[in-house]
């Protein structure tokens, strides 16, 4: 290999590339961008979360001084725009489909909401535009908030015609064949999850500025989104009946997105729709309490869980039936994450030869709930995972030997679970070996004793946790309700000098693309990763694809990626053999070079590229010039990252508060292209799920209100609440992709949440505490002391 | 933010009366607190009368008490030698204030006159039975705190110094409110010759107050052991998402015994 190339390619921890331009403060973010003559918009929202709207009195606030309109519902309505869809919409058990309520993308006569949009407000500048929507006079009539899961459905409609205020009720599973396992069953052991409603809180806030060119009747929308494609065909096709071809949507660098930046929000379709109606550019940017109010949150599931087992131990039957918060409206993939992506994980890293699962997608007066980094498998693992243990508990074995008593053999592959989901590698006993022997599980109950001489309570807990991501094969999600092909594009596009372009679908929001993506070429073309440019999020410049969520970047874009990067070497292959005058089987391709097996005749990368370009000793009988490939793979799988992570905690009992001690994790992503850009992805993975596991809480009270709705009262997780987090990796390479990935950027969320659970509880047992609901904040841990002391001491 | 008004005051008296022509000013120290509140639309002053060309940062012994002018920010009295020697538990109140832009810009007149329930100074000066003097006069502790973010100081009334007499011994403990860090339940112990005073910030339902409770049983026996549990009522305590009026009792007393611990 030419020099440096072993320092670029597959396997090499590559500094990131673009760290230099955020690092010197020359990132450009949607914010950042500017467009002549621009008008700012401020949206004045509900401040109740149910209401009728009788009236909107907006004669003063339109003479206010630089306001230039003022648009609500009604102009919505009579401009006959859509909202937001659902993408992917499964069948209820009954064979019905689901109830799909309208989104107007301002309120048309009714708010369901506290932060609903009730009207938009375009001045000249932003002070203006909020000063005026002060002077706006609307008059509500209020109706009783319906906030709580558990008695929503008796409560009156929230969307007329909605029974129950359900939007689906969705099985699957063999409910005979579990219910017998249950008859039979040794053991039976019942477990009530709470799984807590969380705030996305990326560091950029949403953002959009719209342009309407007059002269070539063309819309540009800047915007913070994980998916501009998506976006494109949204706003154009479903909500503002544009031609596609004439809306851009480009999303420049965007901070972080977490799930919440995959859904169009009725903002940017604003925007859109007024740029055109006021001839200006319209810009946008959420402000911090905006997004805790608008954005997307996240899981807010309670499950009932149930778990059989022989007289072995083994497990023999699982049932779940979930209520899941869908919030006021149905946002993109709201009713996919509770259902395909939640109840196809149950089955864990566990063998169990039957499963029935019920979901109920409920709507409630607060903001749209949907995926949020791991998107319904998080919840998954998190009611599996503390069942396992409280199983492990209830029958005397040790957790970490209950788990492995049940999980699949290593020789069962490919595994066909009872929840539709075939796994196709994986090996499950060396990674939880591997992590027990990281944190010395053996020696724990020493730490312990040590703990407790200095009274403090301390505890250990796991998590072996399986996930699908690299979302998904098109053809299957087609089949359980999908309205989105989900196969990604790649562009390969050579210069006449050799310098490469990338053109991805996926689009980058802090995953490090552009170095890990720039590896796979330097990996195949032994090219410098100086000469590769990753190009993403603008729509004029890439093809149609799909976007970043559900870990698939590089297992379905990368593999795109790597198909097209095949397609330009055997095209190379054609010239190399008619300039060297050989046969194409003759040509082998290595180290960026091609060359005439067995002969010191060859042709280095860049010489074929400028062939390509300037075709003067060419094989035009055979070939069209240029050097551009482009390949569209759709998957044949989903990939199964699996791993074992292992917390241990520390209680102070006279206050409740949890410190993490010790964190170990031992994953299998398969291959690894990039193993810091890896390893940084499970740390903040990891800290969003302790994040959700002991601090942080979207809180609604009674009336509706967001009571965490800003960093005073919702606690993120930050750099002090950690230990050095210690993250390892084994490999069984994916078998259905090139490059044997699987995908890393959720795993730590999702393992996570159920590993500290674990600990804490552990750490509490000794005190009679049996179960504690996220997030394990002092006041809960403290209180949970107390109930059990008071118990023990009736 | 609504547009305002802004007049850097030369001194003191100029301060008071730029105020005094103000329609509804506000006087800006550090802004920590004021201007994330201006930029919420919360607040719409005609004026601001920025402080900080006032001459009012220093700090001084005075004997039996120190001297801290209104504009010393928190990291000045962090890091003061003097009040490190005289007051440690002052200097490791400032030092656990906010983060370190905070404290690089905060103040103590601006906390002070702020009054916020969950602040850390309030407690400080009251259970040192300290002083605020202002333009006009000098208002001890006890009659200076009028109810959360509530103080008796007048519309134009500007906060000079502070003096916080030096006790025998004297230690803060915090429970920070894990989202924001300010004090969920800060606990302020001094024990002076004549007797040992105990100011509780975070938990009142009217902001920073004595507990008398404690202080009779330090009173009595100077020792973390003298505060059994169900010490403190948890009666006019307040109750929200992070803590209840029991929880938050609980830590008044625990807070209360690790003070004691600390003042050695
Ligand atoms: C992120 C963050 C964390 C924080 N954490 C803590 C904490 O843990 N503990 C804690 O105690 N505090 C905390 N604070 C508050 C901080 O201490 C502020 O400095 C303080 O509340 C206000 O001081 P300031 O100098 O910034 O005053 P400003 O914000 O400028 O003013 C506050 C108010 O006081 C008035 N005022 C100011 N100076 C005078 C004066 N000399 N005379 C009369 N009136 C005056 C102003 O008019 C205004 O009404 C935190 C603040 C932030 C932003």
């Amino acid at each position: 290999m030419p020099e440096g190339t072993v320092k670029q390619g597959i396997g090499a921890s590559v500094r990131r590339k673009e760290d230099k331009r955020f690092l010197i403060g020359k990132g450009n973010y949607t914010d950042d961008i500017n467009r002549a003559g621009q008008l700012h918009v401020y949206f004045l929202r509900s401040p109740v979360a149910f209401a009728d709207i009788v009236s909107i009195d907006k004669q003063k606030a339109e003479k206010a001084s630089g306001v230039v309109a003022i648009l609500t519902g009604e102009d919505v309505a009579a401009d006959n725009l859509g909202g937001p869809i659902c993408g992917w919409v499964p069948t209820n058990k009954d064979g019905s489909a689901p109830s799909e309520p309208p989104h107007p993308i301002l309120a048309n006569g009714r708010v369901r909401y506290v932060g609903d949009h009730v009207a938009a407000v375009f001045a000249e500048t932003l002070e203006q535009a909020m000063s005026a929507a002060e002077l706006i006079d609307v008059t509500y009539s209020e109706m009783p908030a319906i906030t709580d899961l558990k008695t929503a459905m008796d409560k009156p409609q929230i969307h007329d015609g909605m029974e129950n205020n359900t939007y689906f009720d969705w099985e699957l599973g063999d409910e005979a064949a579990t219910n017998d396992a249950f008859d039979k069953a040794a053991t039976i052991v019942k477990v009530d999850i709470r799984n807590n409603r969380v705030i996305p809180n990326a560091m950029e806030p949403r953002a959009a500025v719209a342009d309407y060119d007059t002269g070539d009747e063309r819309y540009t929308l800047f915007t913070t989104s994980q998916n501009p494609q998506l976006t494109r065909l949204v706003i154009g096709a479903f909500m503002l009946n544009i031609p596609e071809s004439k809306l851009r949507v480009v999303a420049p660098d965007v901070g972080g997105g977490f799930g919440s930046k995959i859904y169009v929000y009725p903002e940017e379709a604003v925007c859109v729709w007024a740029s055109k109606k006021l001839r200006r550019a319209v810009k946008w940017t959420a402000d911090r309490t905006q997004a805790f109010l608008g954005d997307a949150h996240g899981r807010d599931h309670i499950s009932d869980v149930k778990l059989a087992l022989d007289k072995n131990n083994r497990i023999t039957g699982l049932r779940v039936d979930t209520l899941a918060n869908l919030g006021a409206y149905l946002s993109a993939f709201a009713m996919v994450t509770p259902t395909y992506l939640h109840g196809t994980l149950l089955s864990g890293v566990y063998d169990i030869p039957a499963i029935y699962t019920n979901v109920k997608g409920i709507c409630t007066n607060t903001v749209n709930v949907d995926a949020y980094r791991g998107a319904g498998r998080p919840e998954a693992t998190y009611l599996l995972e503390r069942t396992m243990d409280v199983a492990a508990k209830q029958v005397g074995m040790d957790p970490a030997e209950f788990r492995r008593l049940n999980f699949i053999p290593k020789d069962a592959f490919p595994y066909q679970t009872a929840v539709a989901l075939q796994y196709d590698v994986g090996d499950y006993e060396p990674l939880l070996d591997r992590a027990m022997a990281m944190i010395d599980y053996k020696n724990f109950e020493n730490r312990r004793a040590k703990s407790a001489k200095n009274g403090k309570c301390r505890g250990i807990g796991m998590s072996t946790y399986i996930e699908a991501c690299g979302i998904a094969p098109s053809a299957v999600v087609g089949a359980l309700g999908g309205r989105v092909g989900l196969y990604e594009s790649a562009v390969v596009r050579v210069d006449p000098t050799g310098t490469i372009s990338v053109l991805t679908g996926t689009h980058s929001h802090g995953q490090g693309h552009d170095t890990t993506f720039a590896q796979l070429v330097c990996d195949k073309l032994g090219v410098d990763i100086e000469a590769v440019e990753i190009v993403h999020g603008d729509s004029d410049r890439t093809a149609f694809g799909m976007g970043t969520y559900g870990s698939r970047s590089l297992a379905v874009g990368g593999t795109a990626i790597s198909k097209a990067l095949d397609k330009v070497i055997a095209k190379g292959k054609i010239i190399a053999a008619h300039m060297l005058e050989a046969a194409d089987a003759d040509i082998e391709f290595k180290d960026g070079k091609f060359t005439v097996t067995g002969t010191d005749r060859e042709k280095s990368f860049g010489e074929i590229a400028l062939s390509a370009y300037v075709p003067h000793n060419f094989p035009h009988d055979r070939l069209e010039p240029g050097l551009e490939e482009t390949s569209f793979y759709d998957p044949l799988n989903f990939t199964y990252p699996s791993g074992t992570h292992i917390a241990e905690v520390e209680i102070d009992p006279a206050t409740g508060v949890v410190e993490l001690m010790d964190w170990v994790c031992c994953d299998d992503f398969g291959n690894l292209i990039n193993p810091m850009v890896v390893e940084g992805q499970v740390h903040g993975g990891i800290a969003q799920g302790v994040g959700q596991a002991l601090y942080e809480e979207a809180a609604y009270n009674d009336n509706g209100q967001l009571l965490s709705a800003s960093y005073m009262d919702y606690c993120m997780p930050r750099a002090d609440h950690f230990p050095s987090l210690k993250v390892e990796n084994l490999v069984t390479a994916c078998t259905h992709n090139d490059l044997g990935v699987k995908g890393c950027g959720e795993a730590g969320a999702i393992a996570s949440p159920p590993a500290v659970i674990n600990a804490v509880v552990d750490a509490l047992s000794p005190l009679g505490v049996t179960d504690i609901t996220m997030p394990a904040t002092p006041q809960k841990v403290w209180q949970a002391i107390q109930s059990a002391q008071t118990k023990a001491a009736e | 933010m609504y547009s305002t008004k802004y007049v850097k005051a030369k001194d003191i008296d100029d301060a008071a009366t730029i105020m005094a022509s103000a329609e509804d000013g506000k006087f800006l120290a550090g802004g920590m607190t004021l201007i994330p509140t201006l930029k919420q639309r919360l607040a719409n002053p005609d004026c601001l009368v920025d402080l900080s060309a006032c001459g009012l940062s220093a700090i001084a012994d005075d004997g039996s008490a120190i001297r801290v002018g209104a504009m010393t920010r928190h990291v000045e009295v962090a890091e003061s030698a003097l009040v490190q020697k005289t007051i440690p538990a002052v200097a490791d109140l400032a030092g656990h204030i906010g983060d370190r832009q905070v404290r690089n810009c905060g103040t103590i007149g601006g906390s002070l006159a702020n009054n916020d329930p969950a602040a850390c100074y309030p407690a400080a000066l009251l259970a040192l039975g300290g002083t605020v003097h202002t333009q006009s006069r000098s208002i001890a502790a006890e009659d200076y705190f009028d109810g959360m973010f509530e103080t008796t100081l007048e519309e134009d009334e500007v906060i000079r110094e502070v003096s916080l007499p030096k006790p025998e011994k004297a230690a803060y403990v915090k429970f920070p409110n894990p989202a924001s860090r300010y004090a969920m339940v800060g606990v302020f112990v001094a024990k002076f010759a004549d007797g040992v005073r105990v100011a509780v910030t975070g938990a009142g339902e009217d902001g920073v107050f004595r507990a008398s409770d404690l202080e009779a049983a330090l009173d009595a026996n100077f020792s973390a052991d003298a505060i059994a549990d169900g010490t403190v009522s948890a009666d006019g305590l307040m109750s929200d998402i992070h803590a209840s009026a029991e929880y938050r009792a609980h830590l008044i007393g625990e807070m209360t015994r690790r003070a004691v611990t600390a003042c050695g």
